[in-house]
């Protein structure tokens, strides 16, 4: 039964991708065959549509940069739920399509999806998004992430200049480590500007809930929250609706000036494009990618929208100072004394949580000024 | 102008502002599915219509530029959907519950297929009306901008009432719903009443697809719908298949849909999931308060397969 639905589906997917994107896939295999390369075929997982001004059209455009690399055939299969599906999808590109190296993007496919096959097929790696590989894992399992937050703290940094009421809000879709750091970051970048901000967090519990989006921007707006920005897979709705309101709005993912126009203040954005030729061209050239790779702004793993005309001059100032100090390295948002949002200290003084501490990524606590609760 | 602190003010107010911003589409695949069933057949497959309906909705009205021809498409497309359900459950030994999930599938995967190329373009939206301008709270007048299309269920609710109480097309259908040997008696042909019946319930569903996509959220991905369709079609025997019920219970939906958002705003965050869960539990609770061991479902009309 399950081997049927898979079938059905890749052939579907299959053909409309060939129907989409046929010239491009010529161009790929002639300049291939013309090298004389060992073919390699890579295949990207995204768990939503892959044009959603977000996530996974971030991690899309990145596909489309390797696509373009000679001698690599690129599979895509999209809306692929984080559930027993990406295992069917994965073995289908594996045994159909022979892939020998997977990107399934999303954070859910890791445990138990990606552990569980992974001993299975030891010839193929595995490179995951954002999960937190252990060297008890399986060797061809890979880990790979930004370090988005700090895209979060400069959002904060735009944000804290523009908000007139302090008040600042977050559509987040589930309470999980990389969330809880974007809120923190976000709302500790504006508290670098004005401690006195506060910053309003509303879970709706699903990584694409359009409608529950759009109420929940709405119910920010009418709490007076005036800068708005989120950790959901598509900011679309959320950018469309805070910016119809009037607030301003801080992008995620991917460039959203496009939604928002002028409200639009910056946004951090993921810049897998060159991430993802970068381990191409290592598996090509017969090296294998660390198992747990890691980058920032400095890596060009992450950027930043351009600033949008409302920052004001002495927000165009802190923003590019902030952001030439995180560029240097080191840079902590965390830093001592911090309490969590209910009164226990998470961070003594004198200690800091600089970018790269592996302690970020099992984040649980909400820092002090964040209205909101993780469960 | 400058926003007002509203405090906990803003739930009752979101909840307003909820049950009239989501409960249209729910208003509108309702009375849909109202006027199939009181033909006699259910249609399972008004959430594909619904999301073919937002895709063809927004995409028309991107090319043309006109949201109010995006409607038009969507509801047209509502028909053929309509019109191929009610065809195809003619057929002897066809199962009208099993051809409008096929339906949904087809609708779903239709919409999926050739929207791909209108999740990026930003589509013209529906206009709206303000009816708060006698407030200064500029929450309050956020609340009360009213669709058009809100209106027009509202009203559209009442005339389907009048219609089926009054009219001798609501008889019609009602006579073919309760009893296919007297419609025949009578010299009424019933399937072409079920198939005009569910061709209507499919516009409304196309109609409430392109609220969704053209107005609130405003635009168009594969999420659009978080089960608007289908929940619909249960709000149905939940409102006793009478139309003025079926705009109370959209409104009741809707406004419990914003309830999880609106608390955690005013700083109730503890349990936000048993919150989301509140449409669910609401309707729980109001079908077994109003059911009842002694009776059978009150309205339903005889020739259900469901009531059968």
């Amino acid at each position: 039964m399950n081997d049927f639905k898979v079938l059905s589906r890749r052939t579907f997917l299959g053909s409309s991708a060939a129907l989409a994107g046929v010239s491009a896939m010529g161009g790929v295999l002639g300049a291939g065959s013309a090298l004389a390369q060992t073919p390699l075929t890579v295949g990207f997982i995204y768990v939503g549509p892959k044009d959603d001004f977000g996530y996974n059209q971030a991690h899309a455009e990145g596909a489309a940069a390797v696509k373009a690399m000679p001698g690599v055939t690129v599979l895509e299969e999209e809306n692929v739920p984080e559930s027993i599906d990406v295992q069917n999808t994965m073995e289908s590109m594996i045994n159909f399509d022979g892939a020998t190296l997977i990107f399934p993007t999303s954070f859910g496919y890791f445990n138990p999806h990606i552990l569980e096959l992974a001993p299975k097929f030891p010839n193929v790696r595995f490179q995951h998004a954002g999960g937190l590989w252990t060297p008890e894992n399986p060797a061809n399992i890979g880990s790979y992430f930004g370090y988005i937050g700090m895209g979060q703290y400069l959002n904060g940094v735009a944000a804290g200049h523009a908000s007139v009421t302090k008040k600042i809000g977050f559509v987040a879709a589930k309470p999980i480590p990389q969330v809880v750091n974007n809120i923190n970051s976000f709302l500790l970048g504006a508290r670098s500007v004005d401690p006195t901000i506060t910053c309003q967090v509303i879970f709706t519990g699903e990584w694409s809930l359009a409608v529950k989006e759009a109420e929940a921007t709405n119910a920010l707006c009418d709490q007076g929250c005036d800068v708005i920005t989120c950790h959901v897979d598509g900011p679309k709705v959320v950018c469309e609706t805070a910016a119809g309101r009037g607030a301003f709005v801080c992008g995620y993912h991917a460039d959203q000036t496009a939604l928002a126009g002028d409200k639009y203040l910056t946004g951090a954005e993921w810049n897998w494009a060159g991430v993802y030729t970068g381990m191409i061209e290592t598996v090509q050239s017969g090296g294998t990618i660390d198992n747990f790779v890691r980058g920032g702004l400095a890596e060009n793993f992450i950027k930043m929208s351009p600033l949008g005309p409302a920052v004001s001059d002495a927000g165009r100032a802190q923003f590019e100072a902030t952001k030439a100090e995180i560029m240097a390295g080191g840079f902590a948002a965390y830093k001592g004394p911090l309490k969590d949002n209910t009164g226990v200290e998470v961070v003594p003084a004198g200690a800091a949580l600089v970018e790269t501490d592996v302690a970020i990524e099992s984040i649980g606590y909400l820092v002090e000024g964040v209205l909101g609760s993780t469960s | 102008m400058d926003p007002v602190d509203i405090g906990l003010w803003g739930v009752p107010l979101a909840i307003l502002a909820g049950a009239i911003r989501v409960s249209t589409p729910f208003l509108f695949v309702s009375l849909g599915e109202c006027v199939t069933e009181r033909s006699g057949r259910i249609n399972l497959g008004l959430e594909g219509t619904l999301i073919f309906g937002a895709m063809s909705g927004y995409a028309v009205a991107f090319e043309t530029g006109s949201p109010f021809i995006g409607v038009a498409a969507a509801a047209l497309s509502g028909v053929i959907f309509g019109l191929v359900h009610g065809w195809i459950c003619k057929f002897k030994g066809v199962n009208d519950i099993a051809i409008g999930i096929a339906l949904m599938l087809l609708g779903t995967g239709l919409a999926y297929f050739f929207g791909k190329p209108y999740i990026q373009p930003v589509a013209p939206k529906l206009p709206s009306i303000s009816l708060g301008g006698w407030s200064d709270l500029p929450q309050v007048q956020a609340a009360l901008q009213v669709n058009v299309l809100f209106l027009l269920g509202a009203v559209l609710a009442v005339f389907l009432w009048w219609m089926f109480r009054s009219t001798r097309v609501g008889l019609v259908i009602r006579v073919v719903g309760d009893s296919t040997d007297a419609a025949r008696a009578m010299g009424i042909d019933a399937d072409r009443v079920r198939l005009l019946s569910t061709a209507a319930g499919g516009a409304l569903a196309g109609i409430a697809g392109a609220y969704l996509s053209l107005y609130y959220p405003g635009s168009w991905n594969e999420g659009v719908s978080s089960g608007q369709g289908l929940m619909a079609v249960a709000l149905v025997i939940f409102a006793r298949w009478n139309p003025i019920n079926c705009f109370w219970a959209a409104l009741l939906f809707g406004g419990a849909g914003a309830l999880g958002p609106a608390l955690q705003s005013v700083g109730v965050t503890e349990g936000y999931y048993l919150f989301f869960a509140a449409p669910y539990v609401l309707t729980l609770g109001l079908l077994i308060a109003t059911s009842s061991p002694e009776r059978a479902m009150q309205g339903a009309p005889a020739e259900l397969s469901i009531t059968k």
